[in-house]
């Protein structure tokens, strides 16, 4: 669907919509089982936990261990879902995710909120903007990052519906509703039409790339939007098609350029059919503490750097001049 | 060994770790953001240490031979930067800046920004690991540098917290102190009806360490059990210091629910008329 038609904008806790999604799975499935690591209040797993006390473990400050005992009701037969924040998911316990979740072949869910520089104040020890790159890269981990509430919904229950591994990302800001949630595993969805350029962006970035693709129209450039909520499998022909179509991709990440989305989207078209890709996300830094986003704007992902870099993008391709 | 502290001293220490408790309450309301509950359970370990025991000096940040504090529970750092500025380290309004974009006072210590800062920590468990290393690097270098860590007992859970006592008991770190603000209390609620950790003083003592328990809001009890700590020689001490989370503050204490936010305006107001500055 395209962001026309879609409900009046306004920003939403995708925290929420994944708590309240659990419970509804927890409903229909009395075998699912959630584990958190002493933060289920800010996961929102306490959701769960109230619902289904039985079914639900906090097993205290632990993340590598609460991976390996997710692993373990999960070779038992049991739909776990697993969460904390992102860089104690994907940081502290990467190598329990790595072997006792994805060499076991798990069917373990993490749901990791708080990911990114938009964790704001609490600063660089909280901020992960590494774990995107990690965890697609791990062999047979499925990896998700919604960019609101609706996809978050759709997005736990696909994964929930996927048997294996998989990784949620999530942000503690709330973000803007753009989608429907019309959600699909490995298919990206085209949020505005365009044929001067692409923006493909996930999480955080999503309601920002609506922006700039509205200001650049009011220019006369057609700036199509890729949400690139799947990011593992991801939607290779319609990445192509756009490279294609479009002939330049900005990509806009709330994440390291080193192995994040733009990496994937900057090595999927160099062997497929190359243009050129504009990776803009965090450089290759820490963050620091600061309102959620001003630390977005001084590490270069503010409205007027995005719009200078879409620019500069057509400039090179000889669209503008 | 209790009743030994000059009663001038505690009076001192006392006064002091009130400006404190008011500074935390004055810093996270200003940030908005913070973790008040475990600044002010430990607030009279810390003004014990940087107050009294610890052998530093602000003018000469840099020297060797100085011992090290290093907070592993790192979101606490509001009541450690507000020491460091009683102690000279930084200036008194400064601490203020606390989690603004561009501050040297990170939500979370960061050593390449502050002095005196021993170790960047915020990722619970890592903090007495650095600890143990500074410890091994002390006695190797034949330095008089006594390390001290300060511990969450929800940190207590994190498996690394136990590798690392396992290392500083297993090569008998004598210069080793390592002291558990034992507050009851992580961020959902008890340490022992999430997952319990006792009894922890009898787990310190089969990972060797000699293990006092004291009540970590009673300086002579504090400056006791640290002082017998510096004389021993033969392995590392832990320090299980029995204290309140949120001490000070009525509506705070045991309240897991102020473990990690911030006063309004109006409730530090409240806060700080309970926190009279002392005479
Ligand atoms: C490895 C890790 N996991 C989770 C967190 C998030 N966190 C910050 S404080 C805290 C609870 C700590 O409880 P405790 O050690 O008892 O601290 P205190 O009561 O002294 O504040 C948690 C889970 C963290 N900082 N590090
Ligand atoms: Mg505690």
């Amino acid at each position: 669907m395209g962001a026309f038609g879609s409900p009046a904008p306004k920003p939403e806790s995708l925290r929420d919509a994944y708590g309240r999604t659990l419970v509804e799975l927890g409903e229909a499935d009395p075998t699912m089982v959630v584990l958190d690591a002493d933060l289920s209040g800010s996961t929102r797993t306490s959701l769960f936990g109230k619902r289904f006390p039985d079914r639900f473990f906090n097993v205290g400050v632990m993340e590598p261990t609460m991976m390996t005992i997710a692993a373990g009701l999960a070779l038992s037969g049991r739909t776990v879902f697993a969460s904390t924040f992102a860089v104690f998911a994907a940081g502290q316990a990467y190598n329990q995710v790595r072997q006792a979740i994805c060499y076991n072949q798990a069917n373990v869910k993490i749901g990791a909120t708080h990911g990114g520089l938009t964790v704001g104040p609490d600063g660089a020890t909280h901020q992960i903007v590494e774990d995107i790159g990690l965890m697609r890269g791990l062999p047979r981990m499925t990896v998700v990052v919604p960019g609101d509430a609706p996809t978050t919904a759709a997005a736990t229950r696909a994964i929930a519906e996927t048997p294996g591994p998989a990784y949620l990302r999530m942000p503690r800001e709330n973000l803007m509703t753009v989608t429907d949630g019309a959600f699909r595993l490995g298919r990206a969805n085209e949020l505005a039409p365009g044929s001067d350029l692409t923006i493909v962006a996930v999480g955080a970035m999503l309601a920002p790339a609506l922006a700039l693709s509205e200001r650049l129209r009011e220019s006369g450039i057609g700036a199509r939007v890729l949400d690139f909520a799947s990011v593992k499998p991801y939607d290779a022909p319609t990445l192509l098609r756009a490279a294609r179509e479009t002939g330049a991709i900005l990509v806009l990440e709330e994440h390291t350029v080193l192995t994040g989305v733009g990496a994937l989207v900057a090595s999927a078209t160099a062997e497929s059919y190359p243009v050129p890709v504009r990776r803009v996300g965090v450089p290759d830094v820490f963050g620091e503490s600061g309102e959620a986003w001003a630390v977005m704007e001084r590490y270069g992902l503010g409205p007027e750097r995005l719009a200078a870099e879409a620019l500069d993008l057509l400039h090179v391709r000889g669209k503008i001049s | 060994m209790v009743d030994d502290a000059p009663g001038e001293l505690v009076r001192s220490l006392e006064r002091t770790a009130r400006e404190i408790r008011r500074d935390v309450i004055r810093m996270l309301a200003e940030a908005g953001s913070g973790h008040p509950g475990g600044s002010l359970s430990m607030t009279d370990l810390i003004t014990a240490l940087v107050f009294h025991e610890l052998r530093i000096d602000p003018a000469h940040p840099d020297e060797p031979n100085r011992d090290r504090l290093v907070l592993s529970k790192g979101h606490a750092a509001p009541a450690l930067y507000a020491a460091l500025a009683h102690r000279g380290y930084l200036p008194h309004d400064e601490l203020f800046t606390l989690r603004r974009l561009g501050s040297r006072l990170q939500g979370h210590a960061d050593r390449n920004k502050l002095p005196c800062i021993e170790a960047s920590t915020g990722c619970l468990g890592q903090g007495i690991g650095m600890a143990v290393g500074m410890a091994l690097d002390a006695r190797l270098a034949g330095r008089p540098s006594r390390i001290y860590t300060i511990i969450g007992d929800g940190e207590c859970q994190a498996g690394p917290t136990w590798e690392a006592l396992m290392a500083g008991g297993h090569y008998r770190l004598s210069n080793l102190t390592v002291i558990l603000d034992r507050n009851g209390l992580e961020t959902d609620g008890p340490t022992e009806s999430i997952l319990g950790i006792e009894p922890v003083a009898e787990k310190f003592r089969a990972f060797r360490y000699h293990t006092v328990e004291i009540d970590g809001h009673r300086f002579p009890e504090i400056l006791g059990a640290l002082e017998a700590a510096r004389r021993r020689t033969d392995g590392p001490t832990a320090i299980v210091a029995k204290t309140i989370k949120g001490k000070g503050v009525s509506f705070m204490e045991n309240q897991h629910a102020w473990h990690g936010k911030a006063p309004s305006r109006e409730e530090a107001e409240r806060a700080l008329a309970e926190l009279p500055p002392l005479p």
